[in-house]
């Protein structure tokens, strides 16, 4: 019961913060989707931390580290560490000045803009938004089956909130804190929200750790000893070729377009500055200590049925009640403030990149916009909610697609670097890069459903010499050349259609370069 | 040149990041519990954090800074 009220107490400071930033806005979608461009510096950098992390980062992370050992953390946690500070600095910074100095407020406004082009910019907002939707919903499941867990008394094993009212919480805690304060209310929530779930590691380790009857190093020292448990203190069960692939995945972080919206949304350039130094350090406080007692999970609690839950059975185990509510709290933060900015990202294309282009804007103005874009966050997450109740049982179908989405969005990144620093990159570049992606997610999906793991796909040679370039490896997930992730390919075959389209066509006129590239209008003739 | 060798301490980092060496060792535990392979990218994160350090003190985009001053 404890921690059904901490966490309830907190959602409903939630609310009240909503509510708050509900009084301090005005009626301009500048206003709603980005808070005037007035973000702070620390505001930025905790929001922006909030934005990319989600439960995953607590619960999968664990999980994972559970099944497969420490090499989590180098497969997903320390390539993030390099990765998405380089992303912010080379390509955020960018589009920040970009957004200051055009007005944009998403994407596909700059994309549209750059190459002097209509439907292919509707087009990449289409992909952006089928990739998207699965990951807000998944968050509202993550969400319902969170505050199930947490609240599951020990004694009658039934959950106090059951799985639908921990996601009609969720919602409507996420729809209330978004449709009344737009960005302005979200970033607020984020400054608590990272701060609990940046808290939330260390509390746990010094926590279990004093409770433990041995200590730390007896675990792990035993792990490392029995043969059968040694692969989760090194990384022999892990393919080389996963981990490299995995270096490719958060290329998939600024391309995300909640993560890239709220790039618009700092005052200064100036943020960036701390938060792509911070970047890597908040990673390594939320990650080292999950994935850690992620593997401590299986030296303590043996065999479990769902791996996922490991950290929240230790904290119920080893935590006291109130400390374990706070500790939820901690993870329910990392559901709802990704969640939230998913919820405003699309609310944001929809309206700007659909509604307002195609002449909605023009007829009803910015106060209508503003109305807009708050019905239709309602809407989408009514309608995220239903679908989270009806398809529980396969959620798995949307984990996947999560997975796709990441390898998918990691694709789109040539685009965006070919948008911003090759002048002679063009919109039937960006297109064909964009259908190159699309079509290589949907043949993916298609083989996944209509093979069994082990099957060959495409193989060259025969025998023992042959290399097998595209085959269903043991998990069912089509891998490339003998084992790397899809997402190699993809990034690879995207980069090819950029670089080949554009060279095939011709580069948009003169005074669009020299909007962008400050060279002279006779660029283009040269 | 400066230009080359921050490319060229990117790329050095990418490279750390793929501790071949670490693959099959659990031992030594840092500070008794820590396997080496945790510990190690655990330090390549604080790497990362201090690569971005460099390059924002080297490499950062003064020119975007221009429109820094349209809003303060």
């Amino acid at each position: 019961m404890t921690p059904v009220i901490v966490i309830l107490a907190y959602l409903a400071i939630i609310a009240v913060i909503g509510s708050i930033a509900f009084k301090k806005s005005r009626e301009d979608t500048e206003d709603f989707f980005l808070a005037s461009r007035s973000i702070g510096s620390l505001v930025f950098f905790l929001s922006l931390f909030a934005t990319n992390m989600t439960a995953f980062a607590i619960l999968g992370s664990s999980g994972q580290a559970y099944r497969q050992g420490i090499g989590i953390y180098g497969l997903m946690a320390s390539s993030s560490c390099f990765v998405i500070p380089l992303t912010i600095f080379f390509i955020g910074t960018r589009l920040w000045a970009l957004g200051k100095k055009f007005g944009y407020q998403t994407q596909v406004a700059f994309f549209r803009d750059r190459w002097e082009c209509n439907h292919i910019g509707t087009v990449i907002f289409a992909l952006s938004a089928a990739m998207l939707v699965p990951y807000m919903i998944i968050s509202i499941m993550g969400g319902g089956t969170v505050l199930a867990n947490l609240s599951t008394s020990s004694a009658t094993h039934q959950p106090l909130i059951p799985y639908a009212w921990g996601c009609a919480v969720v919602a409507v805690v996420v729809t209330l804190n978004v449709f009344l304060g737009g960005m302005r209310g979200t970033v607020w929530v984020n400054i608590l929200q990272t701060t609990l779930f940046l808290c939330f590691g260390a509390v746990a380790v010094a926590v279990i750790s004093s409770q433990l009857p041995l200590g730390f190093s007896h675990y792990m020292n035993d792990l490392a000893a029995d043969p059968k448990t040694r692969f989760l203190v090194t990384r022999e069960k892990m393919p080389p070729q996963v981990f490299w692939s995995y270096t490719l995945i958060p290329l998939s972080s600024i391309m995300f377009p909640h993560m890239a919206i709220m790039c618009f949304s700092a005052r200064r350039v100036s943020a960036f500055k701390q938060t792509v130094v911070a970047y890597p350090l908040a990673i390594l406080a939320i990650w080292l200590p999950c994935v850690f007692l992620g593997v401590l999970g299986a030296a303590t609690l043996g065999k479990i049925p769902d791996p996922d839950g490991v950290l929240l059975q230790m904290l119920q185990k080893y935590a006291p009640a109130w400390l374990a509510g706070v500790l939820g709290a901690g993870i329910i933060s990392a559901v709802m403030g990704s969640d939230a900015h998913q919820v405003l990202a699309l609310s944001t294309m929809f309206t700007k990149d659909v509604f307002a282009h195609y002449g909605g804007h023009e007829k009803f103005g910015e106060r209508r916009s503003v109305h807009f874009a708050r019905g239709f966050i309602v809407v989408v997450t009514v309608i995220a909610y239903l679908v989270a109740l009806s398809l529980k049982e396969k959620q798995g179908i949307f984990e996947i697609a999560v997975r796709y989405a990441f390898s998918g969005f990691a694709a789109l990144s040539p685009v965006m670097v070919a948008a911003l620093f090759w002048r002679r990159s063009t919109k039937w570049g960006a297109l064909a890069a964009t259908l190159f992606v699309a079509g290589f997610l949907v043949w993916t999906a298609l083989m996944q459903t209509s093979h069994k793991p082990g099957d060959v796909l495409w193989q060259l040679g025969e025998g023992k010499e042959a290399i097998k370039v595209f085959f269903l490896n043991p998990r069912g997930d089509v891998a490339f050349w003998n084992g790397f992730m899809t997402v190699a390919p993809m990034v690879l075959g995207s980069t090819v259609c950029v670089i080949l389209f554009s060279l095939l066509t011709p580069p948009p006129g003169p005074a669009t370069l020299a909007r962008y590239f400050n060279t002279s209008p006779s660029y283009a003739s040269t | 040149m400066k230009k080359i060798l921050l490319f060229l301490l990117i790329v050095a980092v990418y490279v750390a990041h793929q501790d071949f060496w670490n693959w099959r060792q659990a031992e030594p535990m840092i500070f008794g519990f820590l396997p080496i392979g945790l510990a190690y990218h655990a330090a390549y994160s604080i790497l990362a954090a201090a690569l971005m350090a460099v390059l924002v003190a080297c490499a950062w985009p003064k020119h975007l800074e221009d429109r820094d001053k349209s809003s303060k």
